[in-house]
């Protein structure tokens, strides 16, 4: 079985909000940047699918050379390849175009993404995969298991889950579930130094059209002070709620 | 031309984000100088939508839609959005609609927005405002396709009656039978119980309450509220509650009217996740919590004395007042 699993580089999830250009543009100052945590579950199920029926795992990212620490990360972690395709990763279609692409000439049978990613959240990236290709697709997918051609699946809705059969070639679009928190892998030194030597290609994009574009960003107003009620006037709180907040 | 929404609806009855979805998009079709149809799929009595400003329905009936099948449904709404010629496509942001929302943006050539909250900042450019890096920013996106697909986000705009009177008439889209690739093996719902996604109020349990088996503590406030029981993630990691409980930045997201945090720390990842809800309380014995800093409505105190007691009072509050 041949896995592609997309990897998103974002910010780490403690990481301050800002902005430079007028707005425009988002400050990578001082921003530590790790692998999309929804990404990191797919990974992670990924090499266990290498470790226990000997997949192949190739890691994806659509980004600049920057994102090369990122993609070694994940082949540490135990990804066989790399590829990166070289362009700025401008809007969720684009970045499904190039990746379709990778599909297409890569033959892959299970492609794993994250259902979003903490950057943009925008939740886009597999299902527009599975549009441009026409292959099976699970969202919000928790678990995981394949027999030959035949996948068994969980999907997360709202108030419950549900179980699904498939077949390859499937996308899904992961988050966690597929492995537990526990399971997730630091890289050790022997990873660490073997994935120096293993090949991260770069590819350049195809065309793709300029569907949306970000065009400025903004910050929440501030909020106002938290308004403190003592411990022995809970009556207090239940009137706030009541008459001020309107919520109960 | 006319602005199209999915009217989603799950056992029969129409879901509550369907009538904030209508409610927004009689607002932008009006900005547009058009009218609002919605489709709506296995549903007999649609009425209701007329209510919130819906001018025209597109009723599906097909047992082979019974279940929701994700590229099926989104082969439903391509086809009812290019019988209407609509330009503007609206969809909610339901863990199924989510599912949905990217296969009808391609099968409609249309750029997609997700996230959206409030009106469109414009219209010519069309731009609109998204929620972005987990609720810490919005994003303004332009879009540039001639057909624009938007996903509002949940709880962001509220519902507004505007009645009228809605036509109604019977769509028979083609049916793929390639679209039924996935195929659900099985169900698991809570019962009784109401979910995350759907709650008007969360109740929600940290590392605070020392172990599950002060859990009572959360759900008995829950039910006097008739919230939704929710968790932080170290709870879930260590197995004191289910995963689906789950709410942050990598959990579960939400936006709810009231969310109260009980010994819950209030960390980025964990405020990340739940401030677009619209009113936060917080019970922290330590007042000096980040979660004060975000909360509209604090307590600083002994969870285990205050909880029950708080409990007690809505109860009395709740006879008097239905
Ligand atoms: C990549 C990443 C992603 C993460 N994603 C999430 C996420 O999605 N969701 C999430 O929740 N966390 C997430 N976290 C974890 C987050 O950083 C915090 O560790 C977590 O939210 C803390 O949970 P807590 O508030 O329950 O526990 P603690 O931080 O231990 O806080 C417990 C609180 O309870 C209070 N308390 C103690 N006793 C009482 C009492 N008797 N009465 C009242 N209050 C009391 C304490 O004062 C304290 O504030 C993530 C972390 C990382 C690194």
């Amino acid at each position: 079985m041949k896995i592609l699993v997309c990897i998103s580089h974002v910010p780490d999830t403690t990481s301050k909000i800002n902005f430079s250009n007028g707005d425009s543009e988002f400050d990578t100052n001082g921003v530590q940047y790790v692998i999309n945590p929804n990404d990191e579950f797919g990974l992670t199920r990924a090499i266990w699918f290498q470790e226990q029926q000997g997949a192949n795992v190739t890691v994806v990212n659509v980004g600049g050379p920057d994102t090369e620490p990122t993609l070694r990360k994940a082949l540490a972690i135990g990804a066989n390849e790399a590829i990166r395709v070289n362009a700025n990763p401008t809007d969720g279609f684009f970045v499904a175009k190039q990746l379709a692409e990778v599909i297409k000439n890569g033959g892959y049978d299970l492609v794993i993404a994250g259902k979003e990613s903490l950057d943009y959240n925008g939740g886009m990236v597999p299902g527009m995969i599975a549009g441009i290709l026409g292959s099976n697709f699970l969202n919000s997918c928790t678990a995981i298991t394949v027999e030959g051609n035949n996948v068994n699946a969980v999907r997360e809705i709202d108030g419950g889950k549900e179980t699904v059969n498939t077949t390859l070639p499937l996308i899904i679009g992961g988050q966690k579930g597929l492995v537990e928190e526990k399971d997730l892998r630091i890289p050790n030194m022997r990873g660490i130094m073997t994935a120096r030597t293993k090949a991260l290609t770069i590819l350049e994009p195809v065309d793709a059209p300029v569907n949306t574009k970000a065009v400025k960003f903004e910050k929440p107003a501030p909020k106002s002070a938290v308004k403190l009620v003592a411990a022995d006037n809970l009556d207090e709180l239940i009137n706030l709620l009541h008459n001020e907040a309107k919520v109960i | 031309m006319s602005l199209l929404i999915y009217a989603e609806s799950a056992e029969g009855k129409f879901k509550k984000v369907a009538f904030e979805l209508a409610s927004y998009a009689k607002k932008v079709a009006e900005t547009l100088g058009t009218t609002v149809t919605a489709v709506t799929v296995n549903i007999s009595d649609v009425s209701e939508l007329a209510k919130y400003g819906v001018d025209k329905i597109l009723k599906v009936n097909n047992d082979k839609l019974a279940g929701f099948t994700a590229k099926a449904y989104a082969d439903v709404i391509k086809q009812a959005a290019q019988k209407e010629g609509a330009k503007v496509v609206l969809l909610s942001s339901t863990t199924d609609s989510i599912y949905l929302s990217s296969l009808v943006a391609v099968a409609l050539e249309a750029g997609f927005a997700s996230n959206v909250v409030g009106l469109p900042v414009s219209t010519s450019p069309f731009q609109v405002k998204r929620n972005a890096f987990s609720n810490k920013a919005f994003n303004i996106t332009e879009i540039n396709t001639a057909i624009k697909v938007l996903g509002l986000a949940k709880n962001s705009y509220g519902i507004f009656e505007n009645a009228g009177s809605a036509t109604e008439e019977d769509f028979n889209p083609t049916i793929d039978e390639n679209d039924f690739g996935v195929k659900v093996a099985s169900v698991e719902k809570g019962s009784g119980k109401v979910s995350i996604a759907d709650a008007d109020i969360v109740v929600s349990g940290g590392r605070g309450l020392k172990g599950p088996e002060n859990w009572g503590l959360i759900e008995n406030l829950a039910s006097v509220l008739g919230a939704a029981t929710a968790c932080s993630k170290p709870v879930s990691d260590l197995g004191w509650r289910p995963h689906s409980e789950h709410v942050g930045q990598t959990g579960k997201p939400v936006a709810t009217n009231l969310y109260i945090a009980i010994g819950i720390s209030g960390a980025i990842q964990h405020i990340a996740g739940i401030n677009s809800s619209k009113v936060k309380v917080v019970i922290n014995s330590d007042p000096e919590a980040p979660f004060f800093k975000v909360a509209d409505y604090g307590i600083v105190g002994d969870a285990f004395d205050i909880v029950p007691q708080l409990t007690e009072k809505l109860k009395a509050f709740k006879a008097q007042h239905s």
